[in-house]
């Protein structure tokens, strides 16, 4: 009897089914509990995956609740590629379904955060341009200049206080107050750094990639008319997010 | 068939090596001991920079690396991911690794990766299939690459060929050398019932360019009879070491990698344990 790898696959991720027939144990008879090694292997693996991707949400639901949630995740979205690192990028909209934690309206965009982290984490490098060169610059020439972002920039925003729950659970940070939060991740060296923003903070750095640094702070000041460039830019230059400076 | 002799030459000298965890980076570059190589899991350098490829580049200078692949699925019924094949020509090309092996074994069907070392069964039809794939990878990749007895928890009825006729008849199809897991090895006739002694003597010892070892589980299947679990978990056993020096008694001496992926134990132990595989080495004549 031919098993095939949709009949495999099928028995491995719904662990209800029976054990597919013409699998043996070499002794004559089924292979029972040995296609469990195989089962348990998959869901342990897939569920240590998503465990080292979103630390916060493992640590905010508790070990049980995680394990169980992301068992569920891993049977409607198995990774489409075996590079591990890219597998839960859909998980942020699967908590946001997801009726048990309906109640935990901040937990999908706190994984966003942790996605953001992720990507960054394994984006291009870049080296920083010199901090000096933005100070040298004389206003007139600033404002028409283009910075040009390191591929490890991310910025997440939410209606939620994101970035003090993350700092609550990483960092003993003190209790989040609600809040609306925009956070910007750099690496400056190799570990990726959520930094909270000021109001138009997101704004500006979003014009960045397609606008010059005036028209980007326009836009930041439209939104937010007391829009706090100097601790936006400080957090770009500490986070050594700004590769390069191009003028014309 | 691939050109073996267009191939680049084994880079891996007859010493031991160990699975390459980034918590013992310092370590490796402080205090190398018996570890004279490394191996990496391929799917874990895909990432664009950040420091998995700062950490390689710089043990890459220190230490010849093998390359071994976890996710291309040679055993698949589908046609291999052309995605990921790319993205493992574009390792290969940087890194020109020492050797580059992949498994007996399928991961992915129908468009989802399971992450686990699936089994197949052993027919005419596999055969041809599995020949086809590593013909496209190592056209792919530009070089030869090695090929991995898995671990067996089951067994199919369909299958018609012993698994090593069936390496065997890999290797001769397509040129690819072996990579020879003892443990696995052990594992398998410990959960199927052979002795793991017949499986080497009949196994093509003279393909074998590199040998695993690693630790395993042990349970019960639901008749009570031994369950091995090649978890990667703990340090290698005794029956395994024994096996291990009948093999290499009658290979000759072959690079050796201490495979230890699970509850990943401090430098010092991880270190004895190669130790360990080099001593046994070292007794063997070239």
């Amino acid at each position: 009897m031919t098993v095939t790898q949709t009949d495999f696959r099928a028995g491995l991720m719904d662990a209800a089914r029976p054990v597919p027939p013409g699998l043996s144990d070499a002794h004559g008879a089924g292979a029972g509990k040995r296609f469990d090694v195989y089962r348990n292997n998959v869901a342990v693996s897939l569920t240590e995956a998503l465990e080292q991707a979103f630390p916060t949400i493992h640590a905010l639901v508790g070990d049980e609740f995680f394990k169980a949630m992301a068992g569920v995740y891993l049977r409607q979205s198995p990774p489409a590629s075996p590079i591990l690192s890219q597998y839960g990028a859909t998980f942020p909209r699967f908590l946001s379904g997801f009726q048990p934690v309906a109640h935990l309206g901040y937990l999908p965009d706190v994984a966003r955060l942790e996605q953001a982290m992720r990507e960054s984490f394994h984006a291009g490098d870049a080296a920083p341009a010199d901090p000096a060169a933005l100070q040298d610059l004389p206003p007139d020439r600033l404002m028409s200049a283009r910075l040009i972002l390191a591929p490890a920039t991310r910025l997440v925003r939410s209606p939620w206080p994101i970035h003090s729950v993350w700092m609550a659970t990483n960092r003993d940070g003190p209790a989040p107050t609600p809040g609306a939060q925009e956070v910007l991740i750099t690496r400056p060296e190799f570990d990726p750094l959520p930094t909270l923003l000021p109001a138009g903070g997101a704004d500006f750095i979003e014009a960045l990639a397609t606008h010059s640094f005036g028209a980007a702070l326009a836009t930041a000041q439209r939104g937010t008319p007391d829009f706090d460039l100097t601790t936006t830019l400080g957090a770009l230059v500490a986070g050594r997010a700004i590769a390069r400076i191009t003028e014309g | 068939m691939f050109d073996t002799n267009q191939a680049k030459t084994n880079a891996l000298p007859d010493g031991v090596g160990v699975g390459y965890k980034p918590q013992h980076f310092a370590d490796l570059i402080h205090n190398a001991g018996a570890v004279k190589w490394l191996e990496i899991h391929a799917e874990n350098y895909m990432g664009e920079g950040g420091r998995p490829l700062a950490q390689l580049r710089h043990l890459a200078e220190r230490f010849p690396i093998s390359v071994h692949g976890v996710g291309l699925s040679i055993g698949g019924e589908g046609p291999l991911d052309a995605d990921h094949l790319a993205r493992l020509r574009r390792l290969v090309d940087w890194l020109d690794p020492a050797v580059f092996s992949e498994h007996l074994a399928w991961s992915t069907h129908d468009g989802a990766f399971l992450n686990d070392l699936l089994p197949l069964p052993y027919t005419q039809a596999t055969l041809t299939r599995v020949a086809d794939h590593i013909d496209q990878l190592q056209e792919g990749i530009g070089r030869q690459m090695l090929l991995e007895n898995p671990s067996s928890y089951l067994t199919f009825e369909e299958s018609t060929i012993e698994e090593p006729e069936f390496l065997r008849q890999i290797a001769a199809r397509t040129g690819c050398g072996l990579l020879l897991d003892v443990n696995n090895v052990f594992v398998s006739a410990t959960n199927l019932g052979y002795d793991p002694r017949r499986y080497i003597d009949a196994y093509p010892l003279d393909l074998v360019q590199e040998i695993h070892l690693g630790g395993h589980d042990e349970d019960e299947d639901d008749h009570g009879r031994p369950l091995l679990i090649d978890s990667h978990g703990r340090d290698v056993a005794d029956p395994v070491w024994a096996l291990y020096d009948d093999t290499i008694a009658a290979a000759g001496p072959r690079p050796t990698l201490i495979e230890w992926d699970t509850d990943v134990p401090d430098w010092p132990t991880l270190e004895a344990e190669a130790a360990r595989a080099a001593a046994r080495l070292e007794k063997v004549p070239a």
